[in-house]
């Protein structure tokens, strides 16, 4: 393999890094209100409203439901407006995030229905806002859950990222198709898809070890 | 020591009523016209069967559950009417431990402890010394940077005491606080709830479906039966004179004074002809409860008595019996009414042939 190719797999690795981290940190600002959101806000939970619980939940269904690909076409006014351009790496960020955000706030609202409802109770026994109840007990009690949850999130953008290369988005699998299929260089393609793996692998051990860490609800072997 | 303060009631129930909306068949009545005040100081104990309603006037006290009638007063304030500030408000001055511990797997016992101070908006600087202190109280002192998870059932109530007595509170609600407990584990966190009510004059109201707790801590009790207050009043004359049949199978539950199975299996509610035995429940109480009254039927009226059942135990500073014996039918009645003149409550339970 070239110096020239080496360099190339390289860039794009920084590529796909780039797009998955920051559609990963976007998809969490916003994602994570809206699942702790619509976990608070079900009929008979501690902010019930179920009328807007349900009208959330119809939209984050309705973004979940249309394929990646389709998305990235269909938003590039949006995209356009955002990023100032529909094409480039920095462009393809908008439709990863737009495609995160729903899907990470379904796994927040998955952690948080989790918790234990004796503890919402106990909390609001010491007289504690809803706002003190979600900072100080579901979040903290749900963060194994979450942090698993994200962890997921991210291995989705690192499959997700590959796509948009239709709209110029560059990175691993933009290079994979480009150069290992329409110009049948095979070990292209074998190194990208071993690049992926190992990007793959390294998110899901990282996130396992980073939940294990949060997680107290099992004792763990206190070697002296 | 200081000084208990006994006057008044703590929480008062007036004409409670809870209902529940139930699909498919309407309305539930979880609790009816329950009247009920609890002594400020005291320790108060509810008892009822799984489903009896006690749970949920238990909640009512922190408004956890709203009255659907009536009212249910704590320290002058009305719970069902306050407003949700002032409901936060309440909820600090009534301190509450659960039958599970409810507490937080992601915090220390430490941060556990501290947590209805930093709810409360105390200064940091305040809440360390505070928490130190509670954890000392309850005894904790060496696990206060553990998690929940690597502690017993015993030290994870202990825990909650201290979470629960952070803010000061004058009420305590204690939702079958040992009912997950063993009983050595149980008898440790009875009497530390029993220091506790001595040593700071809180009044706590316990719920339990145990007679034990309530005969170990409780100096007044209410039975619940099917969302009403069939009995109430101080341990030691419920206990002495139990009038619902609720509290008596709560009783005999506890002092463990069943009749033998050859005995019961053969028990019949009337007399027989011929020869035949009469049961009788005697329940000691009051002054003559430590004289050897048996003894004394037979000597001075000479009649045999047979022992069938029997234990004797404390409530509180008092001694109190409970026998089961047999006497011969036809003296019955004139054994009874030596007894009964003796101030001990007999009652036939049948007889046997």
């Amino acid at each position: 393999m070239s110096a020239n190719l080496i360099n190339m797999l390289l860039e794009a690795t920084l590529q796909t890094l780039y797009m998955v981290a920051i559609s990963g940190a976007l998809g969490t600002i916003f994602g994570l209100p809206i699942g702790v959101y619509l976990a608070v806000s079900q009929r008979g939970e501690l902010l019930s409203s179920p009328a807007v619980n349900k009208v959330l939940g119809l939209v984050v269904n309705a973004t979940r439901s249309v394929p990646f690909i389709i998305l990235v076409v269909a938003i590039i006014p949006f995209t356009r407006l955002i990023a100032g351009t529909s094409i480039g790496t920095t462009a393809a960020i908008v439709p990863l995030t737009i495609a995160a955000v729903p899907f990470i706030a379904r796994l927040v609202e998955n952690a948080i229905r989790e918790v234990d409802s004796g503890l919402i109770e106990a909390a609001r026994a010491m007289g504690a806002t809803p706002l003190q109840l979600i900072r100080k007990v579901l979040i903290p009690e749900a963060l194994p859950g979450i942090t698993l949850g994200l962890t997921l999130a991210v291995v989705s953008l690192i499959g997700y990222s590959a796509m948009v290369g239709a709209v110029g988005g560059e990175g691993l699998g933009d290079l994979g198709i480009r150069y290992g299929y329409q110009r049948f260089m095979p070990e292209v393609m074998l190194a990208v898809v071993i690049i992926l793996i190992v990007l793959v692998q390294l998110v899901q051990s990282l996130g396992e070890g980073l939940a294990r860490l949060v997680d107290k609800r099992a004792p763990r072997n206190r070697g002296r | 020591m200081a000084e208990k303060q006994t006057t008044g009631a703590a929480i008062s129930f007036a004409a409670l009523g809870k209902s529940f909306e139930k699909k498919g068949s309407g309305q539930v009545m979880a609790l009816e016209d329950v009247s009920l005040d609890v002594p400020a100081g005291t320790i108060t104990g509810i008892i009822g069967r799984s489903g009896a309603g006690k749970s949920t006037l238990l909640r009512m006290v922190n408004g956890l559950e709203q009255p659907t009638t009536g009212s249910v007063t704590v320290a002058g304030h009305d719970v069902g009417r306050a407003s949700a500030a002032e409901l936060r408000h309440i909820r600090r001055d009534v301190g509450m431990i659960f039958q599970h511990f409810n507490l937080l797997s992601s915090r220390t016992v430490y941060g556990n402890v501290a947590l209805p101070l930093e709810i409360a908006g105390v200064p940091s600087a305040e809440i360390k010394p505070r928490v130190d202190d509670l954890i000392a109280r309850v005894g904790l002192e060496d696990l206060s940077r553990r998690y929940p998870a690597e502690l017993s059932g015993g030290q994870k109530q202990r825990v909650g005491i201290a979470r629960a007595l952070a803010t000061r509170p004058k009420v305590l609600l204690s939702d079958e606080a040992t009912s997950a407990l063993d009983p050595e584990t149980t008898q440790t966190v009875l009497k530390l709830l029993a220091d506790i009510n001595r040593d700071l004059g809180l009044t706590i109201l316990l719920i339990t479906h145990e007679m034990a707790v309530v005969r170990d801590i409780a100096s007044h009790v209410a039975v619940i039966d099917g969302g009403r207050i069939v009995e109430q009043g101080t341990t030691y004359d419920v206990f002495a004179d139990p009038k619902h049949s609720t509290t008596r199978s709560f009783l005999s539950g506890i002092t463990g004074v069943t009749l033998p199975s050859f005995i019961a299996d053969r028990l019949q509610p009337e007399r027989p002809q011929g020869a035949a035995q009469e049961v009788i429940r005697i329940t000691f109480a009051g002054r003559h409860a430590t004289d050897p009254m048996l003894a004394m039927l037979t000597s001075e009226l000479g009649i045999a008595v047979n022992i069938l059942a029997g234990a004797i135990e404390e409530i509180g500073p008092h001694p109190f019996g409970n026998l089961l014996v047999s006497v011969e039918a036809g003296r019955g009645a004139e054994a009874r009414a030596y007894l009964e003149r003796h101030e001990l409550l007999t009652e036939v339970l049948g007889y046997v042939g």
